[in-house]
């Protein structure tokens, strides 16, 4: 959206389009100091905390991390650089250029990133090599181009454009309520819910995508987000209920109430109203007329492979080449288990239902709400009415923090609704840890809840001071 | 190109690309020394904003190299990553959260309604430079002096035991043991003061003020010693020290009496390497100090560049154990300690496939371009040097 500010401003020279880039790279700024803090957490954990899924999995999870390092943070950070403190050095076309530099660099780096989480919902492009006990990489452009990785990353970034798009029009609608600024308002709001409508449409459109990848390939995520047990033909979605309150996942939750949109759950998964949508118990106990083995069954050939798999390498060690091979042969034919083995019952293998269900209609329902703040907003923009409607202000408002529960809710779905596993059929959680102490987590999980904390607050306060000086003092001094 | 790369080949590339991205790095925390300075040099809040704000056009660049060569380190040697980062816990976990204040340092510092005062922040910076080059000195100083964990894979398929992990770290300081052996912490404090030095030769060729340009000349004198007494103090520990080295047809890890300086002497050009890097950190020193000349940071900067590489490379090649397994508490030369010393990492047993590093070679390519629109875009904001008047009609200050 800065970039777009500021390209207006070098095509149109008004200097109110520079005042409004100047005030919103203010507050990107403070909020980027944050980012940084937050990323770099990231990539120690994964040593730190999760030294055997770094092993695990590093031949092909590492290298996104590292081009990522070489191909987009040093983009980011040089540029970021000329956009800060190049407006009185260099040219404007150059210092737009750097912005928008700078903008394709942060999202370059939030492709690397998301085609590594993508990968650990779904596992492509790899084998497994029995001699170094790893997954090795075996087609980059599988990794890259694997629809998940094309679904979380269109859908992560243009819900992360939609956030900018609330804040900045949650922002400018402070400032007509106070009845101040009413020019720079104004126009932030022409870009921002132009952009967060475009972006929005594109989020809703990679979201159902995301929903129909994920009945295929993480079919326990899906029926667990709908709290469907039982599989059937023509499934309803559940568009809003309340489950039972039952804390024992194991357990079948009913409804104590819920609106149904018939059909509609069949049609998300497989594009067919009739389809079959297997549910929770089917995969647990297994449904042989569908073709679905069971979990239990699924344990027990995880723990032949893994079985077989030990039994190779001492056999390897012995030079015991007959039983090597028996041993190869069964790890293979079992191998697509191999992370159930690490589980001992179903019951492990069903994430946090009642989590999943909730913060999918989070998503989902104030998602919907945005895009209809923007599309109002833009319609309301271009018709030149937006001032007088207080209404609109304090909802606008009270968007901000909501759209980043919005935001969390989605990272909810992806990430606790996979559990147990770190990557999907290959690795359990539990399986990925380090061996450290669970003290040792403790204190540096609450370190660091402290730390964020008080760095929250600290930069809220920063925020709403720069946002009460306002664009015309121009922040930063 | 790469694909018929011999995975020797490759895995010694990444080896030189690791220890390039550290040597970087190292130069680049001249940022950290600087913020240990703060105080030192500054002499009042004009004197302070001028350094913050001379520091704060760089750390974003030291801290993107940080976190580049972790990305690099893991990519490319997963398995020290595995095993470091998961052993070594909280000398890993100081060393993120020393960065983690300092990421928002900056920005928060001078910004209205900080909810701690710019002083916190100023903390926060002091203690980023201080625990983040003695830590990461500290925990490379175990590249030559060894640490106390064991590796082995198949504690992954181990169903009934209660972990899983195929590293195990002795002892419960996860790492902080480092710190009883001293040339790990001379090597950390080496590269502290190092740090203060090239911080001292960058304040005096970026900012134009004579009273900083002074303190700094002090402070370059003072810190030099003490580098040179503790770099000193561990170049010779690591020289006549006994060595890991590894059997390369039988791949058994042993010491080797005077390893390091076998390696340095087996690969003359390392050795130029190294020695040239030597000579050109002290030429920046004493151009600075004796000659009135500005630009020592240059030379300083190189030669640090090129003795840090000099040193990874040393402990990479010639059949050495970069990421010695070693225990102190087992009798030198007993089979329990030799037995304890296989787990010792080096770039063939470390590496990822062949297939990832050939993949990533490619992208290895692009590392020339980065540096090139690096050097245009810092060229075009910084041709001159940064003064008080240019502060007051920027726009964004720390």
């Amino acid at each position: 959206m800065l970039a777009i500010m500021e390209t207006i401003y070098v095509r149109t020279n008004d200097p109110e389009w520079k005042r409004i880039t100047k005030f919103w790279m203010t507050i990107f700024g403070i909020n980027f100091a944050i980012g940084v803090a937050t990323g770099i957490i990231l990539e120690f954990e994964f040593g730190t905390n999760w030294s055997n899924y770094s092993w695990f999995v590093g031949d092909i999870f590492g290298a996104p991390l590292a081009v990522e390092g070489i191909m987009a943070f040093f983009m980011e950070s040089t540029f970021i650089a000329v956009m800060f403190f190049g407006w009185n050095k260099v040219s404007k076309r150059f210092h737009l250029m750097s912005t928008w530099l700078t903008a394709i660099g942060a999202n370059l780096s939030a492709l690397w990133i998301l085609v590594a989480n993508a990968w650990m919902q779904n596992p492509v492009g790899m084998k497994f090599n029995p001699e170094t006990a790893r997954n090795e990489m075996q087609n980059f452009w599988e990794v890259l181009f694997s629809p998940t990785a094309i679904n979380k990353f269109l859908h992560t970034v243009t819900s992360s454009y939609m956030l900018a798009a609330i804040v900045v029009i949650g922002i400018s609608s402070w400032y007509l309520l106070k009845n101040r600024d009413i020019l720079f308002a104004k126009r932030s709001i022409v870009v921002a819910s132009t952009f967060g409508l475009l972006f929005a449409i594109i989020t809703i459109s990679t979201g159902d995508s995301s929903a129909r990848e994920m009945a295929r390939v993480q079919p326990m995520k899906f029926a667990a987000m709908e709290n469907h047990y039982h599989g059937k033909s023509f499934a309803p979605l559940v568009a809003f209920g309340a489950l039972t309150p039952d804390p024992d996942t194991t357990k079948k939750q009913n409804f104590v109430f819920k609106i149904e949109i018939p059909n509609m759950l069949s049609y998300m998964a497989f594009l067919s109203p009739n389809a079959y949508v297997p549910g929770i118990y089917d995969f647990a106990y297994g449904n042989p007329e569908k073709g679905i083995i069971s979990y239990q069954e699924r344990i027990d050939k995880g723990k032949q492979a893994i079985n077989a798999l030990a039994t190779y390498k001492q056999a390897k060690k012995e030079n015991n080449d007959s039983l090597a091979l028996a041993s190869l042969t069964t790890f293979e034919a079992n191998y697509q288990h191999f992370g159930y083995g690490f589980a001992n019952a179903p019951e492990d293998l069903i994430p946090p239902v009642a989590t999943t269900f909730y913060s999918f209609r989070v998503m989902v329902i104030f998602g919907g709400l945005f895009l209809v703040l923007f599309i109002y907003m833009f319609y309301l923009s271009i018709k030149n009415r937006l001032e007088g409607k207080k209404w609109l202000y304090y909802v606008a408002i009270a968007s901000i923090p909501l759209v980043y529960i919005t935001s969390q809710a989605g990272w909810i779905v992806a990430e606790v609704g996979r559990q147990p596993w770190v990557i999907q059929n290959l690795m359990t959680t539990k399986a990925a840890v380090s061996h450290i102490e669970t003290s040792s987590v403790i204190i540096t999980f609450w370190l660091f809840a402290i730390t964020f904390t008080a760095l929250l607050i600290a930069e809220i306060r920063i925020m709403l001071k720069q946002i009460k000086k306002g664009p015309k003092t121009e922040g930063g001094h | 190109m790469f694909e018929n790369m011999s995975m020797e080949f490759l895995q010694g590339y990444w080896w030189i690309l690791v220890s390039l991205l550290a040597a970087l790095l190292v130069f680049l925390m001249f940022v950290q020394g600087g913020q240990t300075l703060l105080y030192t040099i500054g002499k009042n809040e004009e004197q302070k904003k001028l350094i913050v704000n001379a520091l704060g056009r760089k750390w974003e660049f030291t801290f993107t190299t940080l976190v580049t060569f972790g990305g690099a380190f893991f990519a490319s040697f997963p398995l020290f990553y595995s095993t470091s980062f998961g052993g070594a816990y909280w000398v890993w976990m100081a060393i993120l959260f020393a960065f983690v204040i300092q990421a928002v340092s900056y920005e928060f510092r001078s910004k209205p309604n900080n909810l701690f005062g710019h002083k916190t922040y100023e903390i926060f910076l002091f203690l980023n430079g201080l625990l983040g080059t003695i830590l990461i000195g500290t925990a490379v100083g175990t590249f030559f002096t060894g640490s106390a964990f064991s590796v082995n894979k198949m504690n992954l398929l181990n169903l009934v035991g209660e972990s899983n992990a195929i590293s195990q770290w002795e002892g419960p300081a996860h790492g902080l043991e480092a710190v009883l052996n001293f040339t790990n912490v001379a090597l950390g404090l080496a590269v502290f003061f190092l740090s203060r030095v090239l911080a001292s030769l960058y304040f005096i060729n970026n900012i134009d003020h004579e009273e900083i340009v002074k303190s700094s000349k002090k402070q370059l004198l003072i810190n030099s010693v003490a580098f040179l007494v503790f770099f000193l103090y561990f170049l010779g520990a690591i020289l006549l020290k006994d060595g890991f080295a590894v059997n390369p047809a039988s791949k058994v890890i042993y010491l080797e009496p005077y390893k390091y300086l076998t390696n340095f002497l087996a690969m003359p050009i390392v050795l130029a390497i190294f020695l040239l890097g030597v000579v050109g950190v002290l030429a920046g020193i004493g151009l600075t100090l004796f000659k009135e000349c500005t630009k020592g940071i240059w030379l300083s900067g190189i030669g640090t560049v090129l003795a840090v590489f000099g040193l990874l490379l040393n402990v990479g090649f010639n059949n050495t154990a970069y990421y010695p397994a070693y225990n102190t508490a087992l009798a030198p030369g007993s089979p329990e300690a030799i037995q304890f010393m296989q787990s010792s990492l080096t770039i063939q047993n470390s590496s990822s496939s062949h297939y990832t590093l050939t993949a990533m070679s490619y992208v290895s390519l692009l590392i020339p371009f980065v540096l090139a629109y690096i050097w245009y875009a810092w060229k075009s904001i910084n041709n001159e040097k940064l003064s008080s008047k240019e502060l007051e009609n920027e726009h964004h200050t720390y």
